[in-house]
């Protein structure tokens, strides 16, 4: 037995343990009571130039938000989903919140105002520089030989409230910092690369974005370099009848690479709350992006009643040969989620992954996957996707894969997993396959399954109760996606598994 | 240890009563066997003892310890020291042997007020129970029974039992598909196991396991009761003339 595998055990274990002392299913739902200062209510022109006034931005980033807000106006919001999609009023949301004290942007750390440091804090992310890993499970301690340390830049409503390890991290070449700061420290890279891989007019979310978005990280990795340590943004919303639309920008340059995670919560409310965020991600040649995502936005109470309705596009363009990108996402929160991680291979020899747990209980809804557009030559693609539905919710994988008439000797292959808990759920697969050219291959394997009554008694037989048993047999089923993603993010996501099917069985 | 009296059990789904009023009464350290034809019940009875779900008790009691064994949670009778190897084991795919292993001792533990036992300790008890069930150190680190034949999953459950230790064990027809080596093996380890203070209700079709566990009684159940009991050359005559007189009794006491 290998010493990597004692270890995993060890936080399975410590895991199941972890679960049964969370007292309430959902752990997030606290909100800080902070003065929050708004941009009036509803969206108009005045709006965007606002947001952008606000962030102190050159007159070509307000023209860009202009343009994407009279497309906007013009777009309609999609309805091909498996989604129950209540109206939304795009008039009757705030489109920028920040805490009051944010007014002028903290230069470092110290000044940031203690209640957000202790939300971070609370929420198991220390916004300080020692050596902590962002969003480990309290109580967990594994060994950690390597003394990894993890840069966060943490969003709280509308803006940054800072970044951790900025200066040792431009020591070693990269930038990491917010996006409305790069617009006005690197407005080169972002002209360069801001919608360059998903354009202003992609669709109507992210439309809605380019033309709101008020903050979101920025990271450029140079030519060659390593990045030291893993980054992470921690998305948090506060503030009431508040959408977050924040844009995330990652470069890796030639033979550079990078492991970035992402995490999201928000409090409890009554009212949903709209989320519409962007990602890109430019690969150039031989780089590698690894991107991890655990969503857990509230996701409404057992009625359906709140929560966070989560319309995002992602997309990771591998520019450069031989480039490399992975996408993991471990999806438990938001009363709706509309979200399909794409990558887009150009270059020769370049790959993408997709490895997805998306978990719906209760009255969630979440129609989730992710588009494989292979264009280069010999590209490859991998999709393991694996869904899980509990008590009344409804889940969906739709994915692309496009194999283009000169992407020659391509393959894909695509593994979709459905799990049923209770018979009031519901899991569905949608997949595309287009293949252009006679020298590609694209393999499809889909299972739906229950939990088995028999797998349940066989745990409860030798000891273990009910809801660890479920915890124990999802997450073996969930295995191969919870190994893709970084130790830390792997032990939260395997908590949050367990947290989020709490109830759904006896 | 375990006292059954007068013990009815109905299937939920259909109105078909299978156990049919069964006494038996079973003292630690003893080793009682239970045989008989295909649909005589045998499997039911371990499933109700067990706590598996889909049955009735339409009347009768279970005392195990003292306790209402049928009214305890199915994780509480295992915390408790009953256990069950299963005849058909059941595999979880992703869960790891160890993991599944470790998390079913603490919670026993646990359960029980104990301390749990740390990744070191309990490491060093496994391997030394997997050696001398020689299971290897790869199937160890396979999921729970994936891909494992049907002697590994048999002695498997025997690796489990010793691990969890448990007072009172239901083998239900451990022998089946498995041969003479397998069989052997597997009859060590339960031999190895038993003590003064355990007690075994061993389940089978065939007399050949009890070549290798040897029983202090031989219960005959026929048409959910018993109708014979002696000691382990009952077991050699059934053997012999096969399950046919016995039916008659069954019949007889209706």
């Amino acid at each position: 037995m290998t010493d990597n595998y004692e270890v995993r055990d060890v936080i399975d274990k410590e895991t199941l343990s972890t679960v049964k002392s969370v007292g309430d299913s959902y752990k997030y739902g606290f909100s800080t009571d902070i003065e929050t200062e708004y941009a009036p209510l509803g969206l108009n022109e005045d709006i965007v130039r606002l947001i952008s006034k606000k962030n102190n931005e050159p007159n070509w980033m307000l023209d860009w938000r202009l343009k994407a807000f009279n497309r906007w106006k013009k777009l309609k919001q999609p309805d091909w989903a498996l989604l129950k999609i209540p109206e939304i009023d795009f008039q009757n949301q705030y489109y920028y919140a920040r805490p009051a004290n944010m007014k002028e942007k903290p230069k470092s750390l110290d000044e940031v105002e203690p209640k957000l440091l202790e939300t971070y804090s609370k929420l198991g992310i220390p916004l300080t520089e020692q050596k902590k890993l962002a969003g480990v499970v309290e109580g967990v301690s594994i060994a950690d030989p390597e003394n990894r340390k993890v840069a966060v830049d943490a969003v709280f409503d509308s803006v940054s409230v800072g970044t951790t390890f900025k200066d040792e991290l431009k020591s070693a070449g990269v930038l990491f910092c917010s996006i409305s700061e790069a617009i006005q420290e690197y407005p080169d890279l972002v002209k360069k690369y801001l919608g360059s891989v998903v354009p202003i007019s992609d669709n109507f979310f992210a439309c809605l974005n380019a033309a709101v978005f008020s903050d979101g990280s920025f990271v450029y990795i140079p030519e060659g370099v390593r990045c030291p340590m893993e980054l992470s943004t921690y998305f948090r919303i506060n503030a009431e009848n508040t959408g977050q639309f924040e844009r995330t920008l990652i470069i890796a340059d030639n033979n550079a690479y990078v492991s970035y995670l992402e995490g999201c919560t928000a409090p409890q409310r009554d009212e949903s709350q709209l989320h519409a965020a962007v990602v890109e991600l430019v690969i150039l040649e031989k780089a590698e992006i690894k991107y991890s995502t655990v969503q857990n936005w509230f996701p409404g109470d057992e009625n359906g009643i709140g929560g966070i309705y989560n319309f995002v596009t992602k997309r990771a363009d591998c520019r450069g040969k031989n480039s490399k990108v992975m996408w993991t996402q471990v999806e438990t929160g938001s009363a709706i989620t509309w979200k399909y991680p794409s990558c887009v291979l150009k270059g020769d020899n370049s790959s993408g992954e997709f490895y997805s747990i998306a978990i719906t209980n209760n009255m969630q809804q979440a129609d989730t996957g992710t588009k494989m557009i292979h264009l280069g030559k010999n590209t490859k693609s991998r999709i393991v996707s694996k869904g899980i539905s509990a008590g009344k919710a409804q889940n969906t994988y739709r994915g692309l894969v496009q194999i283009g008439g000169r992407s020659q000797h391509s393959r894909n292959f695509t593994q979709c997993d459905s799990l049923l808990i209770g018979n009031k759920c519901g899991a569905h697969t949608v997949p595309y396959i287009e293949v252009n050219n006679s020298s590609a291959r694209a393999e499809h394997e889909a299972t739906t399954s229950k939990v088995d009554e028999d797998q349940l008694f066989y745990c409860m037989q030798r000891g273990i109760g009910e809801e660890d048993a479920v915890a124990l047999i999802v997450n073996g089923f969930c295995k191969e996606v919870l190994q893709a993603l970084p130790m830390e993010f792997a032990m939260e996501a395997q908590k949050l598994v367990a947290i989020s099917l709490e109830g759904s069985v006896g | 240890m375990l006292k059954i009296d007068d013990l009815r059990v109905s299937l939920e789904e259909e109105e078909k009563q299978i156990i049919k009023g069964l006494s038996l009464s079973i003292n630690p350290g003893e080793v009682h066997a239970i045989m008989g034809p295909n649909g005589s019940g045998k499997s039911t009875l371990s499933s109700v003892l067990a706590g598996k779900d889909g049955y009735i008790v339409d009347s009768g009691t279970v005392k195990y310890d003292g306790s209402d064994l049928l009214e305890t949670e199915v994780e509480k009778r295992a915390a408790l020291g009953v256990f069950m190897a299963f005849q058909y084991p059941i595999e979880i795919p992703g869960v790891g042997n160890m993991n599944f292993l470790r998390t079913a001792l603490n919670s026993q533990r646990k359960t029980r007020g104990q301390e749990e036992l740390n990744a070191a300790d309990f490491l060093k008890l496994v391997r030394s129970i997997a050696k001398d069930l020689e299971i290897s150190d790869e199937m160890m680190k396979r999921p729970v029974n994936v891909g494992a034949s049907g002697g590994e999953k048999k002695r498997n459950e025997i690796l489990q039992m010793c691990l969890l230790e448990p007072k009172f064990v239901i083998l239900d027809e451990t022998d089946s598909g498995l041969d003479v080596d397998a069989m052997k093996l597997v009859s060590k380890g339960v031999n190895s196991f038993s003590s003064s203070s355990r007690s075994f209700l061993v389940i089978t079709h065939y007399q050949r396991l009890l070549n290798y566990i040897v029983p202090d009684f031989v219960h005959i159940m026929v048409d959910g009761r018993i109708v014979k009991t002696g000691d382990k050359s009952l077991a050699l005559h059934v053997e012999e003339t096969g399950y046919k007189n016995f039916l008659q009794l069954g019949k007889e006491k209706h």
